[in-house]
């Protein structure tokens, strides 16, 4: 069954369905990753929540007026307007009032719900609207989907996408540069427009799908979990429409499957998967190769303190180094240096003290910036020959000063 | 009329009134401090641990549910450090990651277990159940000074009142060492001021008033008291202390003013039904607070 699922085989309506949510899913991956790496990730929060009095003024406007108010496209039309009130509210109170960002959001966000919330239960006392099922929108539901509204939301994700590809260099530009992309003319408001736009689109569609409380997620954890695969804002923005995509994908496919499962909910949970991966396991940032690496670098410290240690002839009462320095074989059982060890040791000492020199009297751009340890870092690897010689003779001439 | 108001009326302003006062007043140091969010999150975390709460001890009491709120509030919390310090992630992306990963995860086991017949869903902790706190027992004035009457209101009321004068005391005792960290959190420091604890303390007594509302109220209204009052007294005054009277002024005005107009305004304009009290009380504080941000004597920012 899931494989029927996953190669799209499982009726027309299903499948829809499923490319809906992947195509959804990219988008919020793209445009979020953008909202991220503006800085304003949290912004999709207060969208989500503000669509709600627009779907009930927009059911009951169009159900005053003769039309069926259930019609997917008014219920979204009226969402986005609301949602776009929302976010100017957002924005008139943070330039126009002393109110941090997050006040805004959050104020804007909780009266916005609040008053969907008023409006709702008007709806639902209306006999006409009873069976709106406006509810659904919260929380999200693709069961009994209609087949033109599943072509709907297939047609305005594509149009999201499609905006994102279309105004592609300019987003990135100022999303990663917003210095360079003014000095070159791009209206740096515009495009923060732009982004806000498509994360609105990508809302209204999602609340369908994913309902309007959790579409948030799809905006802010692919982006989130592609960051930790790179350092690269293409790269990251490109994940994380994969992300997206992959979440939307396989979470309609698993709960088109099962039917007690939740689409909104699963999607979510499936990029939360990716994300605990990502946070686990990525290459470099992940936790495990940061974990790795900082065993790895206590590792280097202790030996090169026992290294030195052991050319100074001082002690070392460290255990760990003791045990470090035994594996390596520098050490015999009962703590006597080997032969190796003394070779080491004098390297070590000798890199030790070409870097001391080196910093003190030709304060070099080349040496060790001051977060570095300079026992750690191989002089011969960093200098040229010329200047380790140049050092070498000046430790010479110290040593001779120090003995007449 | 009036026993009606006292039997139905009374209980629910007052337990909104209590709760937006003990969200209201550590709102005002979470907007100074950039925290303002905070409820947000909380609203959204607790859900898992009400819906195993309720799984685990099979019933709808208050007490395993706080606890379970409790719990996942200090998991959130714990998940939102890690992914902040080990990811190296800023902490709104951190925070939306997991509010949004576990407000799904409980929603999916609501969904799954057989929660879903009871009253407890979704919508209850959003909304609260703010109509059905009423006093059926009382019996016009009387009752307010008739002390085995006054024991059978509703125990949300009771709750509420003890919160707040937890939060209130905690706001009052640490006065000088939170408006410090709030406003030179160095210079708080220098003092040998713990500012660390005093920051985690301020949002447990946060999360406390939060998840003790819920229950009640439903979480809008919990967000919506955190920073409305606050950010619409921040708009009218730069004084602390007068900032914080005036938000409690607001948060009490909120509750008392949207719970009429929900629950009795309709009825007299000639509907047959009412509105939601939760979403009109932050409908309401929305509203003082677009007042203070069109005419407040310091809205705009000092450049």
């Amino acid at each position: 069954m899931l494989r029927d699922a996953l190669v799209l085989s499982l009726g027309y309506n299903a499948t829809l369905v499923t490319l809906g949510a992947a195509i959804l899913g990219c988008s919020a991956g793209i445009a979020g990753s953008f909202l991220y790496l503006r800085k304003n990730a949290l912004i999709s929060d207060a969208i989500s929540h503000a669509t709600l009095p627009g779907l009930g003024l927009a059911f009951m406007l169009a159900s005053s007026l003769g039309f069926d108010g259930r019609s997917l496209i008014v219920l979204l039309v009226g969402a986005g307007f609301s949602a776009a009130l929302g976010l100017m509210a957002v924005s008139w109170l943070t330039h126009m009032t002393r109110l941090e960002k997050d006040a805004a959001i959050g104020a804007v966000l909780s009266v916005f719900f609040g008053f969907g919330v008023v409006v709702l239960t008007i709806v639902q006392n209306n006999p006409s609207g009873s069976q709106a099922g406006l509810e659904g929108f919260l929380l999200g539901s693709t069961a009994g989907m209609l087949l033109n509204e599943s072509f709907l939301i297939l047609l305005t994700s594509l149009v999201a996408f499609a905006l994102l590809v279309i105004f592609y260099r300019p987003i990135t530009l100022v999303s990663f540069d917003e210095g360079y992309a003014r000095s070159i003319g791009i209206s740096v408001r515009l495009v923060d427009y732009l982004i806000l736009a498509v994360a609105l689109v990508v809302t209204v569609i999602g609340m369908k799908i994913v309902g309007l409380i959790l579409i948030v997620a799809l905006l802010i954890i692919p982006s989130v979990s592609a960051r930790f695969w790179s350092d690269k804002a293409h790269r990251i923005v490109i994940l994380s429409g994969i992300f997206g995509a992959l979440s939307g994908y396989v979470g309609s496919a698993v709960s088109a499957v099962s039917l007690g499962l939740p689409t909104g909910p699963i999607i979510v949970l499936c990029s939360t998967a990716v994300f605990v991966v990502s946070f686990l396991f990525a290459p470099r940032r992940g936790i495990l190769s940061s974990m790795i690496k900082s065993l790895r670098f206590e590792q280097t410290l202790h030996l090169a303190q026992g290294l030195l240690a052991i050319a100074q002839e001082q002690p070392i009462y460290e255990a760990k180094t003791l045990r470090i320095l035994k594996r390596k074989g520098y050490l015999r059982r009962d703590s006597v240096p080997t032969q190796l060890g003394y070779a080491r040791a004098q390297k070590t000492l000798l890199n030790e003290r070409r870097w001391a020199y080196w910093i003190n009297h030709h304060n070099g751009t080349q040496g060790p910036h001051t977060h570095q340890i300079s026992t750690l870092i191989d002089i011969e690897q960093k200098l040229t020959p010329d200047q380790i010689s140049l050092i070498d003779q000046g430790l010479a001439n110290a040593q001779e000063g120090r003995l007449a | 009329m009036i026993n009606d108001f006292i039997a139905f009326s009374l209980p629910p302003i007052l337990i909104a009134s209590f709760a937006a006062l003990a969200c209201a007043l550590p709102g005002n140091f979470l907007i100074l401090r950039k925290q303002a969010l905070i409820g947000d999150a909380i609203s959204h975390v607790v859900l898992p641990g009400i819906v195993l709460a309720f799984l685990v001890s099979g019933s709808i009491s208050t007490v395993p549910m706080l606890l379970g709120a409790a719990a996942a509030s200090l998991v959130a919390v714990v998940l939102i450090e890690v992914i902040k310090y080990f990811g190296r992630i800023e902490a709104g992306a951190a925070m939306g990651v997991v509010f949004t990963s576990m407000f799904a995860l409980g929603v999916l086991i609501l969904e799954q277990s057989e929660t879903r017949n009871v009253h407890l869903d979704v919508e209850h902790v959003l909304f609260g159940n703010l109509e059905s706190l009423i006093w059926l027992e009382a019996d016009g004035w009387a009752s307010l000074f008739t002390v085995s009457d006054l024991a059978l209101l509703p125990p949300e009321l009771f709750r509420m009142i003890g919160v707040f004068l937890v939060v209130a005391l905690f706001i009052l005792a640490f006065w000088r060492p939170l408006v410090l960290m709030t406003f030179d959190e160095y210079y708080a420091r220098t003092l040998g001021i713990p500012t660390f604890l005093y920051g985690l303390a301020l949002v447990v007594v946060t999360a406390l008033a939060a998840v003790s509302a819920f229950d009640a109220v439903g979480s809008i209204i919990v967000i919506a008291m955190i920073l409305c009052p606050p950010a619409a007294a921040r708009l009218m005054t730069n004084s602390l202390v007068a900032q914080v009277w005036i938000s409690m002024g607001i948060a009490l005005a909120s509750s008392v003013i949207g719970y009429i107009a929900a629950g009795h305004m309709p009825l007299w304009i000639g509907l047959s039904y009412t509105v939601s009290a939760a979403g009109m009380i932050a409908t309401i504080s929305g509203i003082f607070l677009g007042f203070a941000a069109l005419f407040g004597q310091h809205r705009s920012r000092v450049t």
